[in-house]
C-alpha cells in the first residue's frame, strides 16, 4: 500500500505534464494575443481610459452596425427555428433509413468548404439568378439581393440551419412519443396535443438551437463581407476593417472584446440553462462553420 | 464530424425506434413536404458550383452556358493557383501532425485527472471552438505583426494547430471513454513502460478517435478562411485566400472549378472514416 501511493501521484503529475504542449500552444497562440487585445483596449500603457469602449456605444455608424448585426442574427435564427423544427421533428418520425439520409443532409453543409457554400449563393443571388427569377415568377422584377441585408441573412440561414436542426433533433428523439398518444385519446385535437405536450417538453433543443445560432451570427465574417457589401456591413466587418484598413488596433482591441465577452457569456448562460448545450458547447463556432463540433448531435 | 453523426444516430436509435407506434402514428403529408423543401434548401446551394465550374462565361453569371474544362486547365496551370494549393496541403498536413500530437497527449492526460483543475484546463481547451473566429484572427494578426509572423509556414500552422486542438481533444476523449483502465495496469504489471504500454495498448485501441481527430484537423486548416485572410502575405497564402481574392478583389472563374475539387476532395475526407469503420465492422464479423 505505502507503495502505491507515490507512484499514484508521480502519475498525477506525469498526466499534468502531457497537458502542457497543448496548453503552451493554446496560451501563446490564442491566449497572449487575445489578452493583449484587452491591454490595447484600454489605450497607451499607463493612461487607463475606457474611450474606446464608449466609442462602441456613442459613435453612430457603429451603433447602426450593431444594429443591424442584432436584425441579422434574430432573423437567421427565426429562419433556422421555422425551417429546422418541422425537419427535425420528420427526423425522429421516419425509419432508421431515411433519418440516415436526412442526417446526411444536414451534415453535407459541414462537409463542403464555407468558400464554395459562400461563392455558391454569390452566383444565387446575383443578378439572372435563380433567385431572381424566382421573383420575376412572381411579379418582381428585379430583386437583386447580392450586395443586401437580405441576402446576407438568406446565405447565412443555409449556413447556420445544421446548427438549430442538430440540438433539436438531440432534443425531440428523447421525447416519448406515447405521451402525444395518450393526449389524443384524452380527446385533444392533434394541435392541441402538439402544444401542451410536445412543444413544452422540446425546450431545451429549441432553447440551445436558437442560443447556439444566435451566437455565431454576431461573429460572421466570411458571408457578410463575400455576399453583402461594405454599406451593409456587420460587426464581424467593422472590426476586420478596424484592424486592417484604419490600423485602430485600440478600437479593434475594445470591439474584439466586446464581441467576445458577449459570446462568451452566451455560451455561459447556455450552459447554466443545462440540456443539450453542454453538449453542443464543442459545435465549431468558426464564422462559415467549415467543420463542426464532434459531440453535436450527443444532447440528452 | 463522423463523430456526431454517430453519437446522434446512436442517441436517435435508442430514443425514438422502441417508442415509435406504427400505422396510426405516420407523418403527415405536408411535412413530409416542408421536409424535402428544407433538405433541398440545405444541398442545392452547394452542388451549384460543380456545373458552373463547367461554363465557358467568364463571369459568375447564371446559368453555366457551354461546356469546358478550360477552368480546370486554368486551375492545375496558373501557379498562383497551384501555389496556394500546395501551400493549404502542407500547412494542413502539419497542421493535422502538430494538433494531433498534442490534443491525443492533452485527452490522455485529461482522461486520467479529476477534479477542479482539471475541470478548468478542459473547458479551457474548448474556446477556440466557441470564441468568433474574426476576434482570434484580429488580436492573432496584430500579434504576428509584431512577432514577424504574418505570411510564415510556422505562423499559419501554429494558428490553425490552435483552433483545431478541440476536435482532436473531444475525438480522442470520446474514444478514451470505451477504454478499460485496468488495461494500463496489466501492460505495468508485465513490466512495460509508459512509452511501451501506449504505443502497444493505448494507441491502436483508441486510433478511431486518433484518426477521426487527425481529419478533422486537417480539414478544418485546408478550409480556413477568417485567419488566413487576415495573416497571410503577397508571398504566402493559401487556397482560401486565393478563392476569397479571386472574388473580392479580381473576378477570376477559375474559383468555380477550385470550390468543386474542395467540395470533391473535402466530402470524400469526411466519408474516409466511415468506409473504414464500415470494413471494420464487416471484418468484426
Amino acid at each position: 500500500m505505502s507503495m502505491t501511493k507515490p507512484r499514484a501521484s508521480a502519475g498525477t503529475l506525469g498526466n499534468w505534464l502531457i497537458l502542457v504542449p497543448a496548453l503552451a500552444l493554446l496560451v501563446v497562440i490564442l491566449g497572449v494575443p487575445l489578452v493583449e487585445n484587452v491591454v490595447r483596449s484600454f489605450g497607451l500603457p499607463g493612461q487607463f481610459s475606457l474611450d474606446h469602449y464608449a466609442q462602441i456605444f456613442t459613435e453612430r455608424t457603429t451603433l447602426n452596425i450593431m444594429f443591424r448585426t442584432l436584425v441579422a442574427a434574430v432573423v437567421v435564427t427565426a429562419i433556422t427555428l421555422v425551417l429546422g423544427y418541422p425537419y427535425a421533428y420528420l427526423m425522429t418520425r421516419v425509419g432508421p433509413g431515411a433519418r440516415g439520409v436526412m442526417l446526411t443532409v444536414v451534415l453535407i453543409p459541414f462537409w463542403t468548404s464555407a468558400l464554395a457554400r459562400n461563392f455558391a449563393w454569390i452566383i444565387l443571388l446575383g443578378n439572372n439568378a435563380p433567385v431572381q427569377q424566382f421573383f420575376q415568377f412572381f411579379g418582381l422584377p428585379n430583386v437583386v439581393l447580392y450586395g443586401t441585408a437580405t441576402g446576407v441573412t438568406v446565405a447565412m440561414s443555409q449556413v447556420m440551419l445544421p446548427f438549430m436542426v442538430l440540438p433539436l433533433f438531440a432534443s425531440l428523439g428523447a421525447i416519448d412519443r406515447r405521451l402525444l398518444l395518450a393526449a389524443r385519446g384524452l380527446g385533444s385535437s392533434p394541435i392541441v396535443a402538439f402544444w401542451k405536450i410536445f412543444w413544452p417538453l422540446s425546450r431545451t433543443g429549441v432553447v440551445s438551437g436558437i442560443i447556439l445560432v444566435f451566437t455565431l451570427s454576431l461573429g460572421f465574417y466570411v458571408t457578410p463581407a463575400l455576399v453583402g457589401s461594405p454599406q451593409q456591413s456587420l460587426v464581424a466587418q467593422l472590426l476586420g476593417q478596424e484592424t486592417t484598413q484604419l490600423l485602430d488596433f485600440a478600437g479593434a482591441g475594445a470591439l474584439g472584446t466586446f464581441i467576445l465577452v458577449v459570446t462568451l457569456a452566451l455560451v455561459v448562460w447556455a450552459n447554466r440553462l443545462g440540456g443539450s448545450v453542454s453538449a453542443i458547447g464543442a459545435v465549431s463556432a468558426a464564422p462559415g462553420g467549415a467543420a463542426s463540433g464532434a459531440r453535436a448531435g450527443r444532447g440528452r | 464530424m463522423a463523430v456526431a453523426e454517430l453519437s446522434a444516430v446512436d442517441a436517435a436509435d435508442r430514443a425514438v425506434i422502441p417508442r415509435r407506434v406504427k400505422a396510426i402514428d405516420n407523418p403527415p403529408a405536408w411535412l413530409i413536404a416542408v421536409g424535402w423543401v428544407v433538405g433541398l434548401f440545405l444541398v442545392l446551394p452547394t452542388l451549384i458550383v460543380i456545373p458552373m465550374s463547367f461554363s465557358t462565361s467568364t463571369t459568375f453569371a447564371f446559368p453555366p452556358v457551354g461546356f469546358t474544362w478550360h477552368l480546370y486547365a486554368n486551375f492545375f496551370t496558373s501557379s498562383t493557383w497551384l501555389l496556394a494549393l500546395g501551400n493549404s496541403v502542407l500547412v494542413a498536413v502539419l497542421t493535422a501532425i502538430v494538433a494531433t500530437a498534442l490534443g491525443t497527449a492533452a485527452a490522455l492526460g485529461l482522461h486520467q485527472l479529476t477534479g477542479r483543475a482539471a475541470r478548468v484546463v478542459r473547458t479551457l481547451m474548448m474556446v477556440p471552438l466557441v470564441a468568433p473566429a474574426i476576434v482570434i484572427a484580429t488580436a492573432v494578426y496584430i500579434t504576428y505583426l509584431q512577432w514577424r509572423m504574418t505570411g510564415t509556414l510556422a505562423g499559419f500552422v501554429l494558428a490553425h494547430a490552435a483552433i483545431s486542438l478541440p476536435f482532436v481533444v473531444v475525438s480522442v476523449s470520446a474514444a478514451l471513454s470505451g477504454f478499460d483502465p485496468l488495461l494500463l495496469r496489466a501492460s505495468a504489471s508485465l513490466g512495460a513502460t509508459p512509452v511501451r504500454t501506449f504505443i502497444r495498448i493505448t494507441a491502436p485501441l483508441i486510433s478511431r478517435g486518433i484518426v477521426t481527430g487527425a481529419i478533422f484537423a486537417f480539414v478544418t486548416s485546408f478550409d480556413e478562411v477568417v485567419i488566413a485572410v487576415f495573416i497571410h502575405s503577397p508571398t504566402f497564402q493559401t487556397l482560401p485566400v486565393q478563392m476569397y481574392n479571386s472574388v473580392t478583389a479580381e473576378i477570376d472563374p477559375t474559383i468555380s472549378a477550385a470550390s468543386s475539387l474542395i467540395v470533391v476532395v473535402v466530402a470524400l475526407l469526411f466519408l474516409a472514416p466511415l468506409a473504414f469503420r464500415r470494413r471494420k465492422g464487416r471484418a468484426g464479423k
